[in-house]
This record gives C-alpha cells, sequence and structure tokens, in this order.
C-alpha cells in the first residue's frame, strides 16, 4: 500500500516550494503565468489522486466538478462589487462538494469500467447544462468583473486582482491541498480508503461500510477540485463550458498517468510535465505551422512516456536503480 | 445451551434464478463448537457461507446473531456486532506488512468519521488488537514481514489473524486447508482448537481427516440442503451420507446441477 512506504525526504518538497515562491522575482509574465496555470492544474490533480491513486476510484468526470466550481465563482461573483473570499470560497467548496455527492451518490453504485463510462456521463451532461442552456451565456462563456478580496474594517488584506497576490495565494492553496492530502494518506480514512483500493470485498467483510468511505472521498475530490475552478475562473476572468468536457477530465488523468499515479508529488510533476509539453507543441517558433497540430506529438510523447515510464516520472529513480543494480553486482 | 447460540440460521435459503443454491438451511453455532459443513462442489457450502456473512441476501428464512435477527443487515454491519469470516481465496493485502494487514482489520472497530487527520499507527485500540491477534495466530516473529513474502500456510494463518483482529464471536472459516501440507494442517487445527473455546466456529472443509479429527457437530449438504447433521459418529454411521458423500467418489456421488 501506497501510505506504507517509507515517506522520502521532505528535503525537495522544500526545494520545490522555495523555487515557486521564488519564480515570481526571477521569471517573465509569460513565465508566471504559466507556472500559475501549472499550479492550478497541479490542484485540480491532486483532487484526482485521491480517488484514482488512494482510492482505485477511476472518475472520467473529474472536469465536471473543476467546471462547477468555476461557473460557481463566476455566477456567484457580482457585477459591480468585489466579492468576499469568506464566503465566495466556502461556497465554491460547498457547492462543488454538493455536485460531488449527488453525482457520487449514483456512480459508486457502479464499479469498474462503468463507473469510468458512468462519471464521464454525468460530466458530460453538466457540461451540456452549461453549453445548451442560457445559464451562464450558455457556449459563449461568461466574464468576471470583479476578482474577489479578504477585506477586514475596510483595510484590504487580500485582493485577489494584484496578480502577485493571487500567485501566492494559489501556491498557498496548492501547499494546503498537499498537506491535507498527505495528512488524509497516513490517517486511519486513508489506510481504509487504500485497503478498499487494494481489496474492498475484504474490507466490507471486517467491518467497513466501503460506500460510504467512497463517497466521503468522491465528495473531497470534487470539493478540492472546485478550488482548482475557482482559482482558474479567477485568474482567466472568464468561464466557458469547455473547462467541464471529456477532454478535460482525460488530460487530468494523463497527469496522473505521467507523473505516476499512487503519488502526490506524480500528480504536481504531471500537471507541470503536461502544461510544458503542450506549451512546446504548440510553440510556433520552433514548430512553425505544424504547431497548429499539437494533440499529434503531444499525443505520440505522452505514449512514449508511458511506455519508457510505466509507473511515471516519480517512479524513474528506482527504475534506473533496478537498472543498475546488475552492473553493481559484476562490478 | 441456547444462550450459548452465537449464531442461528433458520430455513435459510438462497435462489440464483431458477437455481436453488441454499435450500431451506437450519443450523445453530455454539460457543466451543467446530461445527463443520461439508458437501461435494456445487453443494451451496460457500453459498450458505456468504449468506450468513451478509455478503449474499437470503431469499427466505433468517439469521440471528447473538441474539438479534441480522437478515437484513449489510455484512459490514454484521462484522462490527462481531462476525468474522474467512476467505476460501487467501485476501490479505499482499503489499502491507502482516501487522499492517491485521491493524487496517481492528481499525474496522476504531472508526472515527471525524479523525482524518491523526497517524493511522498512533490508534492504540486497533494496534492492540492487532498485535493480540497476531499472537493468538502465532505469526508473532512474522509482525514485520511484507505478507505477500509468507509461505502459503503464513498467509492462511494471517488471513485468519484478520479475521480475530476484529474481535468476533463468530468465525465463518471457509476451506482455511485448502493447499496445504500435513505439518501446516497440523498448525491450523491447533489453532482452531485454541480459538475454539471463545469463539463459534463454522468450519467449511474438504479434507475429511481434519474434519473428523476436529468438528464437534458436522452437517452434509448435497445439493443445497441438509442431508444429515449430527455428531461426527452419527454421521460418520449415516447410511445415507455414506452413499451420498462419504463412500463414494465425491466428484461423481452428486449429478452436477443442470444450468
Amino acid at each position: 500500500m501506497r501510505t506504507l512506504r517509507s515517506s522520502a525526504s521532505v528535503a525537495p518538497l522544500a526545494a520545490a516550494l522555495i523555487a515557486l515562491a521564488a519564480f515570481p522575482y526571477v521569471g517573465g509574465k509569460f513565465y508566471v503565468d504559466l507556472v500559475l496555470t501549472t499550479m492550478i492544474l497541479s490542484i485540480f490533480a491532486l483532487s484526482l489522486e485521491l480517488l484514482v491513486g488512494n482510492t482505485g476510484l477511476v472518475s472520467f468526470g473529474h472536469a465536471a466538478f473543476f467546471g462547477i466550481g468555476a461557473y460557481a465563482t463566476a455566477l456567484l461573483t457580482p457585477s459591480a462589487n468585489a466579492p468576499s473570499l469568506a464566503w465566495l470560497l466556502p461556497a465554491v467548496l460547498v457547492i462543488a462538494g454538493l455536485a460531488a455527492a449527488a453525482i457520487g451518490a449514483l456512480s459508486l453504485r457502479t464499479r469498474g469500467v462503468y463507473f469510468i463510462m458512468v462519471t464521464l456521463a454525468f460530466a458530460q451532461m453538466a457540461y451540456y447544462v452549461f453549453h445548451d442552456t442560457k445559464l451562464a451565456g450558455g457556449s459563449d462563456g461568461m466574464y468576471l468583473y470583479v476578482k474577489p478580496v479578504l477585506a477586514i474594517g475596510g483595510f484590504t488584506l487580500v485582493d485577489l486582482g494584484n496578480s502577485r497576490t493571487f500567485y501566492y495565494a494559489t501556491l498557498a492553496a496548492l501547499a494546503l491541498v498537499f498537506a491535507l492530502l498527505a495528512t488524509i494518506g497516513r490517517s486511519r480514512f486513508g489506510h481504509a480508503l487504500a485497503g478498499i483500493r487494494a481489496n474492498e470485498q475484504r474490507m466490507r467483510a471486517v467491518g467497513f461500510s466501503t460506500y460510504s468511505y467512497k463517497l466521503a472521498a468522491f465528495v473531497l475530490g470534487g470539493a478540492l477540485a472546485g478550488i482548482a475552478g475557482f482559482l482558474h475562473a479567477v485568474k482567466d476572468g472568464f468561464v466557458n463550458p469547455e473547462i467541464l468536457a471529456w477532454h478535460q477530465s482525460g488530460a487530468v488523468l494523463l497527469m496522473l498517468i505521467l507523473g505516476g499515479i499512487g503519488s502526490l508529488r506524480g500528480a504536481v510533476l504531471g500537471a507541470f510535465i503536461f502544461v510544458l509539453l503542450k506549451e512546446l507543441f504548440q510553440s510556433e517558433v520552433l514548430f512553425g505551422g505544424f504547431a497548429r497540430h499539437w494533440q499529434l506529438p503531444l499525443g505520440l510523447t505522452i505514449i512514449a512516456c508511458v511506455a519508457l515510464m510505466p509507473n511515471g516520472v516519480v517512479a524513474v529513480p528506482a527504475q534506473l536503480r533496478r537498472l543498475r543494480a546488475p552492473v553493481a553486482h559484476a562490478g | 445451551m441456547p444462550a450459548d447460540i452465537l449464531l442461528r440460521a433458520e430455513g435459510v435459503s438462497r435462489h440464483f434464478g431458477g437455481l436453488v443454491a441454499v435450500d431451506d438451511v437450519s443450523l445453530a453455532l455454539v460457543r466451543n463448537e467446530v461445527h463443520a459443513v461439508i458437501g461435494t462442489n456445487g453443494a451451496g457450502k460457500s453459498t450458505l457461507v456468504n449468506v450468513l456473512a451478509g455478503e449474499l441476501s437470503a431469499s427466505g428464512g433468517r439469521v440471528q446473531l447473538l441474539g438479534r435477527d441480522v437478515t437484513r443487515w449489510p455484512q459490514p454491519r454484521r462484522a462490527r456486532a462481531g462476525l468474522g469470516r474467512s476467505y476460501q481465496r487467501t485476501t490479505i493485502f499482499p503489499r502491507a506488512s502482516v501487522f499492517e494487514n491485521c491493524r487496517l482489520a481492528a481499525q474496522a472497530h476504531a472508526q472515527n468519521a471525524l479523525d482524518w487527520w491523526s497517524d493511522a499507527k498512533t490508534c492504540g485500540e486497533s494496534t492492540k488488537l492487532a498485535e493480540r491477534a497476531i499472537e493468538q495466530a502465532g505469526l508473532a516473529a512474522q509482525t514485520h514481514r511484507t505478507a505477500g513474502t509468507l509461505s502459503h500456510g503464513q498467509k492462511r494463518q494471517l488471513e485468519i489473524a484478520m479475521c480475530l483482529a476484529t474481535a468476533p464471536a463468530v468465525l465463518l472459516l471457509d476451506e482455511p486447508l485448502a493447499g496445504m501440507g500435513p505439518e501446516e494442517t497440523d498448525r491450523m487445527l491447533q489453532l482452531l482448537s485454541m480459538l475454539k473455546p471463545a469463539h463459534a466456529i463454522l468450519l467449511v472443509e474438504h479434507d475429511m481427516d481434519a474434519v473428523f479429527r476436529i468438528a464437534d457437530h458436522i452437517t452434509v449438504m448435497v445439493n443445497g440442503a441438509v442431508l444429515a447433521s449430527g455428531e461426527p459418529a452419527a454421521i460418520r454411521a449415516n447410511a445415507d451420507v455414506q452413499s451420498a458423500y462419504l463412500g463414494e467418489a465425491p466428484e461423481s456421488a452428486v449429478p452436477a446441477p443442470v444450468v
């Protein structure tokens, strides 16, 4: 079980945190924006890792909760006065969590490939709600004209309209979500989820009502995806139905696969690799007119990555050690 | 005596479409008794265990656990109320240690929906239950080994230890001796005798030597129904049982159900 592996040193995590914190002082605006996007997607990927990696629930509809979080942010944001973070963020969490409770309560009655298809179907329903109705501008999407603030007695503590503040707020959210999931992984709840992934029948036989555990994980995963959606909406100041589409659910699964399923670091690394690869192949400087067809090289690269690193980027050091081991013997 | 009936099945049936897998079975599991259920493959023994454990719902009849009607209870609730079961196929968590296998099973008794942050290892209650179960099952020397690296016999012991970690009153053991050599069988039978005083044990088993060595009561099933039930000596002498099962080759004694 993943939760039982000896936890590697926290040094790489601290280094990553410092690097991300220092980046706005050294990187150009374009790159800072790219890192910001990646951090938001990292939160999204982490929220799915709780389901896929820890609990063994392969949800193919996780974009629904990202999208619902983003749309809730857009719809709850007034047209003139800046909303307060103190109520907006909890409201978004609750809405995304409730959506996950409803979808999870039904889809968790299925298993395996049926679960994958049912979650996909629910996410597509959510997509068409925003795409085909007048709600929130239909297929055109809608804008947010003001960004949330956190103020006490007229004194503004946090203004997410300030790009530097927003960057650090996102970094803080990423760190908190990572820490929360790491804590859960070590807790009794996390161990029970890992047991369900390994053998659900056995867990029921010793007395775990596994449905409740899976539903709790699904709701938590949905609410955390809602935070990513909230950050996405505030960052772009715009939402459209494409953020709920099935390829968004597929992309976040690919991030986990690239990084390594069953590892929180893998989820974050996978998000970074995915965004960098996409950015690379979309670059007209490098690929000229072919950059329009970025999906083709991205797909081929992902296939190559999965073939060469079946357990993701996080498993590469262990893979190299295994390769080197026989040589060390011979020497 | 009735006070010591820990589990009682009354007229329990289970149908799969037109197939009657378990047909009107009644039995009582008593503390300090090993109650063996024997029968050919397809006689409905495992289905009976699944119905008693709550893994399958009963199509008819009632199941009482410690005096309470649990017929409509789902499996996890019955497990928490004191019903432990082992599987015919080993269902341990192979990548976790022996200790963690048992600690996780014991944790079912120490569930806390509000505590999402404390380290699982700091849960004293489940640690204590797990250590005791490992000790009882005779795996103390293997506590920190990865479960997947144990021998077959030890894996079967761990399967029982995981049951014990849930502090059950009733043990439903589905072929705990399957695939074991003579020495491993001896060790397992010793373990069962040791557990007997505190538990009511239902033993589904194909190894007739072992059954007659340890059972206090034997129920013979044929085609889902009880053919005979009684003390080992009576069962051995029973003419119906001899013709249907004991005397002849087990596989050919009962025609396979037509599907």
